[in-house]
């Protein structure tokens, strides 16, 4: 089973992002679960949404304490918030950031796991208009773990979109082209 | 064989009340409230549902519209939680009395104060002697499956059902869910065909006033009806598994074929539930779980045989019953046992309030304490788990 913890900001669409995940996941054949963090959200203050994908039954009702994944939507969380609080030894880091390798891994506190990085903002700004990287991320999700299928992705964004999808999956599949991996 | 959806279980369940085809939904729609009448709602703007949506001034007034309309011979339903089940109290009584075949979903959640949107029993706890059935989920396709259900036991024993889920943990959850097809959907549940019902071409009275020579009939009436109506739940599950494939039983068992040491708990904590018992049989050690999926009428011979030779039965409630001997499922328990010569200790803990985790690591803490009061000299056990100090 992969645990995926997504940061974004109240209004981003982290929870958006979630369901999107599991949605895909469930139509591959797989099962899924996807939740937000149960309470009040404001608008531009961070937020945390999750999902759980696996091969068989998901049995437990458990919060994410360690999750093998965390999905960063918004480029400046990780001067606030502990984004990699509780990764997996092992885990994956999937950031929007638009610095280097290096000072990626320093702003996040001499973080040594494997990385992903693609500076979603602009692509998201170039394909859509809007700094909104939701869907986005998940073209670098995609490419950072090998266990979703794309076209099952863009399926599901375009059953939640209607006449916006085709821009959205534009952007997610750039931003999985863009998606540099490191470690 | 139905179709594999990927929802949020809210929605799932409003499809499943739309397939039921109800003909008036009445509901408060503000918080407490969750995504089940909002798509119900929209169901019926697109035209997708040919039903009556009465938004009403209260969740009083939502089982109040649900009472007048179930009266008039239509199928009805409504969904609350917490505050908005508090609000109905009152009219939860005359529904079941009225013998209306109401179906009410509620996502469980903790009352106030303090303010809580979070999960836990303590919503439907208070209404255990209002006279309904009431079935509880763990998951989404559970609820889903139940919402089949409730209609056809209902209507069958003329009583009203409240479905319940857990509120959040499982409502604002996307999964996996399997709807029935709307053939079978239809076959399982008929159109509804009421002995009798309000009709100006042939007036009846219903809600008269009980005097004090029939107010005692008129109840007992509602506790027969309530006990009769288990033979109609077990059976409409015995049909339901026949178009399903998935078996509902009163009381559900896990790993308690020789166990030593049991765990009653009830809705969605009891899939981690499932994986503390696991864990803890990989270490030999003979637990088992068990839950209600049938709270009202309380299933007390399948209690007891479910419980088979377990020392001690670790009882974990949702909910609290201010100044009583225990929660009210721990309560409950020992009432049942007094009748019978099965004498486990019973561990009542009360955990998981308002939405607080409660972790494998913690279901594996319950048990051992359930270990060391296998002895018969073990004092009286109640108490509110992790409570910081």
């Amino acid at each position: 089973m992969i645990e995926i913890r997504l940061h974004g900001r109240g209004g981003q669409g982290a929870v958006t992002s979630a369901e999107l995940i599991a949605v895909a996941a469930i139509h591959q054949g797989l099962y899924a679960q996807a939740f937000p963090s149960f309470g009040p959200e404001r608008r531009g203050a961070p937020v945390q949404a999750f999902a759980r994908i696996s091969n068989t039954y998901i049995r437990t009702r458990e919060r994410i304490y360690h999750p093998d994944v965390i999905l960063v939507l918004d480029p400046s969380l990780p001067k606030l918030v502990k984004v990699t609080d509780g990764l997996k030894e092992g885990g994956v880091a999937i950031l929007n950031s638009h610095h280097s390798e290096e000072e990626v891994r320093k702003m996040l506190g001499g973080y040594q796991g494997k990385l992903a990085l693609v500076d979603a903002t602009k692509i998201a700004l170039e394909e859509l208009g809007v700094p909104i990287t939701n869907t986005t991320m998940l073209g670098a999700l995609v490419k950072a773990i090998d266990l979703i299928e794309i076209n099952y992705l863009e399926e599901a964004v375009r059953a939640r979109f209607g006449k916006l999808a085709d821009k959205n999956i534009k952007a997610l599949r750039r931003a999985m082209e863009e998606t540099q991996i490191y470690g | 064989m139905g179709k594999r959806v990927a929802k949020e279980v809210s929605i799932a369940v409003a499809d499943a009340v739309a397939q039921c085809r109800v003909d008036v939904i009445a509901a408060y729609p503000i918080t407490p409230q969750t995504h089940i009448v909002e798509h119900l709602s929209e169901l019926v703007n697109n035209g997708e549902l040919d039903a009556e949506f009465v938004t009403v001034e209260s969740e009083h007034a939502a089982l109040s519209v649900c009472i007048g309309a179930s009266a008039t011979g239509v199928r009805t339903f409504t969904s609350t939680a917490a505050q908005g089940l508090l609000f109905m109290y009152e009219c939860l009584f005359i529904a079941s009395a009225l013998r209306l075949p109401i179906v009410m979903v509620v996502a469980n959640r903790s009352v106030s104060a303090p303010i809580s949107i979070w999960n836990d029993h303590g919503d439907i706890m208070t209404m255990r002697d209002a006279g309904w059935i009431q079935t509880f989920s763990e998951n989404g396709q559970e609820a889903v499956d139940l919402v089949y259900h409730a209609y056809r036991v209902a209507e069958k024993a003329m009583l009203p059902v409240a479905v319940n889920l857990d509120g959040f943990i499982v409502t604002h959850v996307v999964e996996p869910i399997e709807l029935l097809d709307q053939e079978l959907v239809d076959r399982y549940i008929p159109p509804y065909r009421p002995k009798y019902k309000l009709d100006p071409k042939n007036p009846i009275t219903v809600g008269a006033i009980g005097v004090p020579e029939i107010y005692t009939e008129a109840r007992k009436a509602l506790d027969v009806a309530l006990e009769n109506s288990y033979r109609t739940i077990v059976q409409a599950w015995k049909d339901f598994e026949k178009i399903s494939g998935r078996k509902y039983q009163p009381v559900e068992t896990y790993r308690m074929e020789d166990a030593e040491v049991g765990m009653v708990i009830m809705g969605s904590l009891t899939e981690t539930a499932m994986n503390a018992v696991d864990k803890l049989r990989e270490e030999g050690k003979k637990v088992g779980l068990l839950r209600f999926r049938l709270w009202r009428p309380f299933p007390y011979r399948d209690f007891l045989r479910a419980i088979g030779k377990v020392k001690s039965l670790v009882v974990v409630d949702r909910a609290l019953s201010h100044g009583s001997t225990g929660g009210p499922v721990g309560i409950e328990i020992r009432s049942a046992l007094y009748q019978s010569n099965k004498r486990p200790k019973i561990v009542n803990f009360v955990a998981g309030l308002a939405g607080r985790d409660v972790t494998v690591e913690d279901f594996i803490e319950m048990f051992e304490k359930g270990y060391t009061y296998m002895t018969k000299k073990a004092p009286f056990f109640y108490e509110i788990y992790g409570v910081k100090e």
